[in-house]
């Protein structure tokens, strides 16, 4: 296997280093081609240049600690980071979430899955040349993160989530904040089709490229668009719903041809599908009703409780000193995040922190298949076949 | 309404049982979640049967991922959480191995997704699959020493 130290080749072929530092590589991605002439004939990607130790952290600090650690794995996904791993918390300790907070939370992490798709598409256009398509992408992100900063104070890593429901209540005036935002947006995923959708350019680049068979795909516990794109209408929010999902009306959306082009028609309409749930959660969401679960002694009390009655100011002192203990056990839950299953595993031994706390990261697992989508091919195509991947080097490596 | 993950796991245990008794050595059942505890010199076997059975059908491996139980042992404890996309549902198979011997076999075999889990398990824990096509370090350097998941490995310190 070629490491730094044997990548010499064959006589006939060459070693070139892609990365760590790379345009293309969406983050510290180190990639090793070995080449015949532009072919590539095998490809090793060499990860852990973004490795903070994030589960390690998660041990040493309480339950409710941890959520700040998650916002930053996936950080194209921070809301989508802290579902998973409150509801994984959530059903430790068997709490039952208000629908309201149910509701809200599909809200902002479709709003979420919007905007991380939009960051891929506006980086795979960049790296195929398309740079205009870039620019529109983040405008667009740019509505969803003021409404964020609404919502959480925070635009990218928002630790709005709690367990036991969220943070803060919805701000005054978000419905119209919401509403501008819908209103505005399928027009505007019309235009980024108009782009590229019919361009010659594009479909030269995409179409053929990282095919895998849908087969090799499942082996390679591949999950997410990767797989729709191969026909395998399997999706996290339908098969295993979460979070009130079972109650929103969406399509799973899926292709055949398993290559790039497919993997980005995918991607758009999934979009589309995500601006229906996000209409949908806005009509159930009431205007009066509860963000928390009522759990003293897990969910930290309103502050103005906790300011005016005893019960609920040592409920809050126990809280954010000591934290609360989950009975011993463990939990696996998966969600679909924008790149795939992305899983939360925890092992609790009945502290207050958790054991073992495990991200089951969908970018990991589906760069796995990058050796086998490349062989053959150009680099320009290795470059297609990483940004089609959709992977976040944060998640890769925590 | 889709049922949940693991509504069927009962399938799982009985078609298990019914292959071999001694695969099954003790089944939990957590918050709506069945993990079968599986001798760890049986679990590829299991695997397999758990792939190759028809009414099992678990075609592809969501998860590979280790808990470090120290001081008891056995020390290490392997989760693996299978998903059967046919038949849309979960299981867990869980294996332990002793901290004096951390070696188990690979499920790569099986599911080539393995790969870079049990890498990324040997990386932070050090437990060796025998069988594995590649195992090396793969989120650490390659120089480093040590296995930090571990709970005797400190969260802070100097080298």
């Amino acid at each position: 296997m070629t490491t730094v130290e044997t990548a010499v080749g064959t006589s006939k072929t060459m070693v070139l280093n892609m990365g760590p530092q790379h345009p293309s590589t969406h983050g510290v991605l180190r990639v090793l081609l070995e080449l015949d002439g532009e072919n590539v004939v095998t490809a090793v990607p060499d990860l852990g240049y973004l490795h903070t130790g994030i589960e390690k952290s998660c041990e040493d600090k309480t339950y409710s600690q941890a959520i700040t650690l998650t916002d930053r794995m996936d950080y194209l996904n921070p809301l989508g980071n802290n579902l998973v791993y409150c509801l994984a918390v959530e059903k430790l300790l068997g709490l039952e979430i208000p629908k309201r907070a149910q509701y809200i939370r599909v809200m902002m992490v479709e709003l979420q899955r919007i905007s991380s798709h939009l960051v891929w598409l506006g980086t795979h256009a960049l790296d195929m040349g398309a740079m205009s398509v870039m620019l529109y992408c983040f405008r667009e992100r740019e509505e969803i993160l003021k409404i964020f900063e609404r919502f959480a104070g925070q635009r990218m890593m928002t630790s709005y989530i709690r367990i036991g429901g969220l943070a803060l209540d919805p701000p005054a005036g978000w419905r119209e904040l919401v509403k501008r935002f819908l209103d505005m947006m399928p027009a505007r995923i019309d235009e980024y089709e108009e782009l590229l959708t019919n361009n010659r350019i594009w479909h030269g680049r995409l179409k053929g490229v990282g095919y895998l068979p849908a087969e090799t795909l499942i082996a390679m516990s591949t999950t997410g668009p990767g797989l729709r794109a191969a026909g395998v209408a399997f999706d996290n929010r339908k098969a295993f719903p979460y979070s009130s999902y079972e109650e929103f009306d969406f399509n799973v959306v899926t292709r055949t041809e398993s290559d790039c082009f497919a993997r980005y028609l995918v991607r758009v309409q999934e979009m589309r599908e995500s601006l229906k749930i996000v209409r949908q959660a806005m009509a159930k969401i009431t205007d009066q009703g509860p963000i928390k679960a009522e759990a003293p002694g897990i969910v930290p009390p309103q502050r103005e409780k906790m300011k005016t009655e005893m019960e609920a100011l040592i409920y809050h002192f126990k809280i954010f000193t000591e934290g609360f203990s989950p009975p011993p056990g463990e939990v696996y839950v998966p969600v679909e995040s924008p790149r795939g299953e992305l899983g939360c595993f925890i092992a609790s031994d009945g502290s207050p922190k958790p054991l073992r706390v495990h991200f089951r990261g969908p970018s990991f697992v589906n760069l796995q298949a990058l050796p086998l989508m490349v062989k053959g091919q150009l680099i320009a195509d290795t470059v297609a076949s990483i940004g089609t991947i959709d992977i976040v080097l944060g998640e890769v490596d925590r | 309404m889709p049922q949940p993950a693991h509504a069927n796991a009962s399938v799982v245990i009985d078609r298990l049982r019914a292959w071999k008794p001694e695969s099954v050595s003790q089944v939990i059942e957590n918050r709506g979640e069945t993990t079968i505890v599986v001798p760890h010199k049986l679990l590829l076997a299991t695997a397999k049967h758990c792939k190759e059975d028809p009414e099992l059908n678990f075609n592809q491996l969501s998860d590979a991922t280790c808990v470090d139980r120290f001081p008891n042992e056995p020390r290490f404890e392997l989760n693996y959480q299978l998903l059967s996309i046919p038949r849309l549902a979960r299981i867990r198979l869980r294996s332990s191995v002793s901290g004096q011997q951390p070696v188990i076999d690979s499920l790569e075999p099986l599911w080539p997704g393995a790969n870079w889990l049990e890498r990324e398990i040997f990386d932070l824990f050090g437990i060796r699959f025998e069988g594995h096509t590649d195992l090396r370090r793969i989120l650490l350097p390659d120089e480093f020493e040590g296995a930090p998941l571990r709970r005797d490995f400190p969260v802070q310190g100097n080298r």
